[in-house]
């Protein structure tokens, strides 16, 4: 059965899974470190951002990508949503490899594929009202005329709960709050009606009693489009209460993968055990663990020998140090890459 | 309107939006801002004179005035010539009016293409990057090299002493300041949440450019705008007085090259260089004053609570 | 045995708009030894608290009402130069991003040597052996002592904050959202050590910071503040169990807990009042699902329930019943103006 490379296929049609939506294959992102104008970059000074990811994401699945800082999670969101490409392996969206889109193909993507910027007080162009900042990516992809986008912009309020719709339409962003920011946010990247959503960070810049209300809608809006989306967040809070499916991410490399309860209720990888010992709970009861692990973090330049943990890792073996990892199965849909569960 | 295609347009509604809110705020801030409201009051006056200096005095300013058959030479400050005449009997007070007119068309002019080809060149270099930035900025080093002054000078003589030559040459040599400057609001701008979801969008650089990054750099597009209004009045005072001005027009540097040729000082004819003097202090301070109101606009620190 | 005891203070901010005030009668005790969580979300007033306790407040901010007990000192009645006397020597302050407002030029260790030589008027010989201890003290390695603050990584930084904090054993620090910019095991390995060191230094510490669960695991009392008021105060752990202000019981319905994923959050619709033009009442009864007329009219007063239990709440008796409402989502669908 041919699969359509349906890159110019109308985005509501596209549910019937014929495979996963997006898939990543071995994908490398190296930054080199320039030393000086002309001066090319040493060979082994490089960062590598992310150092050979692999994973498929089902339609209409939620996707959790967690780690500390200078994992990689946000690089991978980037290459997800090709505004970078990857320096080796691939990215395929529906099939297509996303390297090879370029014009006409590249902007019909841009409609399949959004993103949810983290700071929502930066989010939205300060000259801009919202009916401008919502009617932007119609103007951009030519949908509508233009009675027809007040309508849709309209609707789009009222979707993510900013009512009454009119009150909003001339505001502009210091007018609102950050939790109303991140629906507009929100609101604005469902305009061209994706299938596909790439959440960065979403609620960490918004006051707790206000996360639940743009995580709750976020929630509810996945689901009722069918939507395929990926959350980035260091909150494991967070990931657990939104994604089916969580990734855990350590130095641009995957830890472990599985489904959400599995991989947070029994984690397999001693750095998903450790972010968990350390991850605080909101219970006087639970007490501070004790934690082993030294704290730093080391800064992934040049080639990586071994496992990437090995320096933190309080099970480290011999054959960490020179062998990488591979990721093999620890539980049902649960991977780990580790040597504890490999067949050495 | 071609739909779906890259490189169409911004739609009139989506790109005034953010000009129009840009222009709002800047002409709320010269409001504000005392300074900055003296430096325009200071502009509105000169440009009110060199409007109507028809009709703020009968003579023209090349006249040779012959009262019955005297030449009015060197005659002091009167009813009839209110600030006296020159040594070949000119009415200073119309030269002087009349060289608001010169003044201000090249400082505005200047000023304009100074802002316009220094923002743009900041913004493309800014926004590509890479090899694009390189090769501007190195542009922008070979004109921060160039002596200013000498430069003008020898252009315009090559290319003759027109009003518009020193326009150009002026064009040519001090957008580097506003590029460097717009340049680096620009890097960082790029990185806003905003500009990355207009890219996400599906924005093309055009646009991006134009409707994203343009408003929120015009404050200090200004900014240096307004300085280079001083710096291009200054300058075409200053080739004129070194003798390589447009000898048909009348300009403030002239007077002084005149009065200065024709030893007014030691003449102590000060109704003739002193006025002129005045006129370009003026002018230019403004510019400066209007460039203050921005500076507070860039950085709220500076305002007074 | 309260070394610091805050009595009905209020601090005004005077804007361009008007004045405003952010905190607006605050009456709390700290006693000696223990960790008091300072819990609230943005705009509530608990960094201008802690500013306003070691008085360095805004140009545009005064101390309006009310007193700063100290050791039985007014701190707020003092005059600046009496009041430099205690800074940092009794009353330190950790602030928010305090790794970033290290000095770029200068290294770790003579930063150090500036705080102990000039305000603690040690030698140089004393200094340099007490910038050791200080290091030993916030587990930073010796060796960084030597290094310019760009070369150290988030965590080190705020543990350098902490230590220059605590450079001149003072009796009491405050630390303004101390470990939020980090990544969750450092934290974890500050808020270990900033306890173990309340206890080892018998040093009371305030803990402003908006995240609940830092409070649930490091403090011993808490206090919850919103617009501006102490809502509820008392030990950690009746505050989780048996909260009796709305907002404390909102603000634990919103709150991801890790162990307990299948909850759904509520999340408690519209905004905190304008502080330029507050509302007569109390301060949360436009989003309280159980406000009564007479929320709307009276500003209830913080009022102890219980030994060491507060609440300023006209229906605190009644909690019980209103924490098993305040479980269902319905309630919490305020209509907001």
């Amino acid at each position: 059965m041919a699969r359509p490379g349906s890159v110019t296929q109308a985005p509501a049609e596209a549910s019937v899974a014929n495979g996963p939506l997006v898939a990543a294959e071995a994908v490398q992102k190296y930054f080199p470190l320039r030393r000086g104008l002309f001066a090319r970059a040493a060979p082994g000074e490089y960062l590598r951002g992310v150092d050979g990811v692999s994973f498929a994401l089902p339609r209409g699945s939620s996707l959790g990508i967690a780690g500390e800082s200078g994992c990689g999670k946000t690089t991978l969101a980037r290459l997800l949503l090709r505004l970078i490409t990857p320096t080796a392996g691939r990215i395929l969206f529906d099939g297509v490899d996303l390297s090879a889109l370029d014009g006409p193909a590249l902007l019909a993507f841009r409609r399949r594929a959004q993103l949810m910027v983290q700071n929502p007080y930066e989010a939205i162009n300060p000259r801009f009202t919202m009916e401008q900042a919502l009617a932007e990516p119609l103007v951009i992809h030519g949908i509508g005329t233009r009675e027809d986008r007040l309508d849709r912009v309209i609707a789009a309020l009222a979707q993510v709960n900013l009512r009454p719709a009119d009150a909003f339409l001339d505001k502009y962003p210091h007018q609102l709050s950050g939790g109303q920011l991140q629906r507009v946010g929100l609101a604005r990247a469902l305009m061209v009606d994706p299938i596909f959503l790439v959440a960065d960070e979403p609620v960490s810049m918004l006051d707790v009693s206000v996360r639940a209300g743009v995580l709750n809608l976020m929630k509810a809006i996945a689901r009722a489009r069918h939507l395929t989306t990926v959350y980035i967040s260091h909150d494991l809070s967070l990931v657990r209460y939104v994604c089916e499916t969580t990734m855990i991410m350590y130095l641009g490399t995957v830890a472990e993968i599985g489904p959400t309860d599995a991989v947070l209720a029994s984690p397999k990888h001693p750095y998903t055990q450790l972010l968990l010992a350390a991850a605080p709970v909101p219970d006087p009861g639970r007490p501070l663990p004790e934690i082993t692990a030294p704290e730093q973090v080391p800064t992934p330049i040049g080639p990586g020998i071994g496992c990437p943990f090995q320096d933190r890792c309080p099970q480290v073996m011999p054959v960490c140090r020179t062998v990488p990892p591979p990721l093999v199965v620890v539980g049902p849909k649960q991977q780990a890459a580790c040597h504890l569960y490999g067949p050495h | 309107m071609r739909s779906g295609s890259v490189g169409a347009l911004p739609r009139p509604g989506q790109t005034w939006a953010g000009w129009r809110r840009a222009a709002g705020t800047l002409w709320g801030v010269l409001q504000h801002d005392r300074f900055a409201f003296a430096g325009i009051v200071i502009y509105a006056l000169f440009v009110l004179i060199a409007l109507s200096a028809p009709l703020l005095t009968p003579y023209d300013p090349q006249q040779t005035i012959i009262s019955g058959d005297q030449l009015m030479a060197n005659r002091p400050p009167s009813r009839a010539y209110p600030l006296g005449t020159t040594n070949v009997g000119r009415d200073i007070f119309a030269q002087l009016v009349y060289g608001a007119r010169p003044a201000l068309a090249v400082g505005f002019v200047a000023a304009f293409f100074v802002a316009l080809i220094g923002t743009s060149i900041g913004i493309v270099a800014g926004y590509y990057g890479g090899w694009l930035d390189a090769v501007l900025m190195r542009l922008a080093d070979v004109a921060f090299g160039i002596p200013y002054l000498p430069f003008v000078i020898v252009l315009v003589a090559f290319l003759g002493p027109s009003l518009w030559n020193i326009v150009l040459t002026m064009a040519l040599l001090l957008w580097k300041d506003t590029a460097r400057v717009v340049r680096a609001q620009v890097l960082t701008l790029r990185e806003r949440g905003f500009v990355e979801a207009a890219r996400v969008l599906g924005s093309s650089p055009r646009r991006l450019m134009l409707v994203h990054l343009a408003p929120n750099v015009l404050p200090i597009a200004l900014l240096y705008g307004s300085l280079a209004v001083g710096w291009a009045i200054l300058t075409e005072a200053s080739v004129s007085f070194l003798g390589f001005g447009d000898p048909a027009r009348i300009s403030w540097g002239y007077m002084l090259q005149d009065a200065y040729i024709s030893q007014a000082l030691s003449g102590g004819a000060y109704n003739w260089f002193i006025p002129p003097g005045v006129c370009i202090m003026l002018v230019v301070m403004a510019g400066y004053f209007i460039s203050r109101g921005y500076e507070e606009l860039l950085f709220p620190r500076l305002r007074r609570r | 045995m309260a070394i610091l005891a805050l009595e009905d203070l209020r601090v005004e901010y005077r804007t361009a708009r008007g004045t405003s005030a952010a905190v607006d009668g605050v009456t709390l005790e700290v006693r000696e030894g223990e960790v008091l969580g300072l819990v609230g979300e943005s705009g509530c007033g608990k960094t201008t608290l802690g500013r306003a306790i070691i008085r360095v407040l805004p140009r545009n901010a005064r101390i309006a009402g009310g007193r700063i007990v100290f050791d039985g000192v007014d701190l707020a009645a003092l005059p600046e130069a009496e009041m430099n006397r205690y800074r940092w020597r009794s009353i330190a302050m950790v602030p928010q991003a305090a790794m970033d407002s290290l000095d770029p030029v200068y290294r770790l260790g003579d930063q150090f040597n500036e705080v102990l030589m000039v305000t603690g008027a040690l030698s140089r010989t004393d200094a340099r052996r007490r910038s050791l201890d200080l290091c030993d003290l916030v587990g930073l390695d010796r060796r960084r002592l030597g290094s310019y603050p760009h070369e150290l990584s988030g965590g080190m930084k705020q543990r350098a904050a902490i230590a220059l904090a605590l450079a001149l054993r003072p009796r009491l620090l405050l630390a303004d959202e101390p470990v939020t910019a980090l990544d969750v095991v450092v934290q974890h390995r500050i808020l270990k050590r900033l306890r173990a060191l309340a206890a080892e230094l018998s040093l009371s510490v305030i803990l402003v910071t908006h995240d609940i669960s830092v409070v649930a695991q490091t403090c011993d009392r808490m206090a919850v503040m919103y617009a501006g008021k102490i809502a509820e105060a008392g030990p950690t752990p009746d505050v989780f169990a048996r909260p009796r202000h709305p907002y404390t019981m909102g603000l634990e319905n919103s709150f991801p807990n890790l162990l307990r994923p299948q909850e759904t959050l509520i999340p408690i619709e519209g905004v905190p009042p304008d502080l330029l033009h507050p509302p007569p009442g109390c301060r949360f009864a436009p989003r309280c699902p159980f406000a009564i007329d007479r929320c709307l009219g009276e500003s209830p007063a913080l009022r102890e329930l219980e030994p060491g239990r507060w609440a300023a709440c006209h229906r605190a008796e009644e909690a019980g019943a209103l924490r098993i409402q305040s479980q269902e989502a319905e309630r919490w669908r305020v209509p907001v103006p």
